[in-house]
């Protein structure tokens, strides 16, 4: 049954990505281009998502939990640091090399393009290096934390 | 090198809120259901990580729904593919991919997670992500496309 809800979320984003030209990589790029011609259709993407969750999430959550797995999973973490803030920083300088993140790139497999194989594997590798690193890291504080 | 015709996009606000209404309802029918973000590449990490086998058949539904929903609307007639085009040159693309995958996994989220999901729930730290990753983007243009 989750398969099912989760597979039907994902058609309805991915449709939603493609109404929208979130999947056109030129658009991305000419909403980032201030400086340039500038297409602000991206504020209006986010203003009609917004619009819906904001609205929607909160009457979920007077539910006190989903339908289904008992409760809602939700980021626990408060505090603003420095990974929150140079990952977005690194985020940003890739999505703005070329126009591309990762659910439009997810929904661009469409167009079986290859520049958009390649950009999700090396996604998926910057993942797995930067999993394994944030790991590795954590390990070691915990180490040091116990001596 | 791409033609400037390839960069031409006009202004479509009703599309956007539309599609946009469409990745907001995705959402909202996510967390009701089996109240998960609907943060894409926290989903695509998280389906790759060993540790959460339990969860990772939910996650892959949730990545294989992406391109089914684009051949969807495709299908429907309701897109027209001519105008999306993939301006960076193929080595600038896999840098890219690779510097945003680096970026969310560090940063705990990408547009979809911190822009949509987080900013719903009002979290303070999606508020500094997405205006991080806005600038970080839009300064990376005004390099790439004015100043080399």
């Amino acid at each position: 049954m989750p398969i099912i809800f989760s597979l039907l979320a994902g058609i309805i984003f991915g449709a939603g990505l493609t109404v929208s030209d979130m999947v056109n990589p030129a658009r991305i790029l000419n909403f980032l281009d201030i400086a340039g011609d500038w297409d602000p259709t991206l504020i209006f993407v986010m203003a009609g998502g917004l619009a819906v969750t904001v609205f929607g999430y909160r009457l979920i959550f007077l539910r006190g939990a989903p339908l289904i797995g008992g409760k809602f999973d939700l980021p626990t973490k408060r505090q603003i640091d420095l990974p929150l803030v140079g990952g977005a920083a690194l985020f940003g300088v890739g999505w703005g090399l070329a126009g591309i993140c990762p659910g439009p790139a997810l929904a661009d497999l469409k167009t079986l393009e290859p520049k958009v194989l390649l950009f999700i594997a090396a996604m998926l590798v910057g993942m797995i290096v930067a999993k394994a690193w944030r790991d590795r890291l954590s390990a070691t504080r915990a180490l040091r934390s116990n001596f | 090198m791409i033609g400037s015709d390839d960069r031409m996009t006009s202004f479509a606000p009703i599309s956007g809120l539309v599609g946009g209404a469409l990745i907001g309802l995705a959402a909202v029918f996510l967390m009701l259901t089996i109240g998960r973000i609907a943060g894409v590449s926290g989903i695509v990490l998280n389906a790759m990580t060993p540790s959460d086998a339990a969860g990772r058949s939910w996650r892959l539904a949730f990545m294989v729904g992406l391109p089914l929903g684009a051949l969807l609307v495709t299908v429907a007639g309701l897109k027209d593919w001519s105008g999306v085009s993939f301006p960076a040159s193929l080595p600038m693309t896999v840098v890219a991919g690779f510097i945003v995958g680096v970026g969310s996994t560090v940063g705990s989220g990408c547009t979809s997670g911190h822009g949509i999901c987080g900013l719903a729930r009002f979290s303070p730290r999606s508020v500094v992500a997405t205006a991080t990753f806005i600038i970080a983007a839009a300064a990376t243009v005004c390099v790439i496309r004015h100043l080399v």
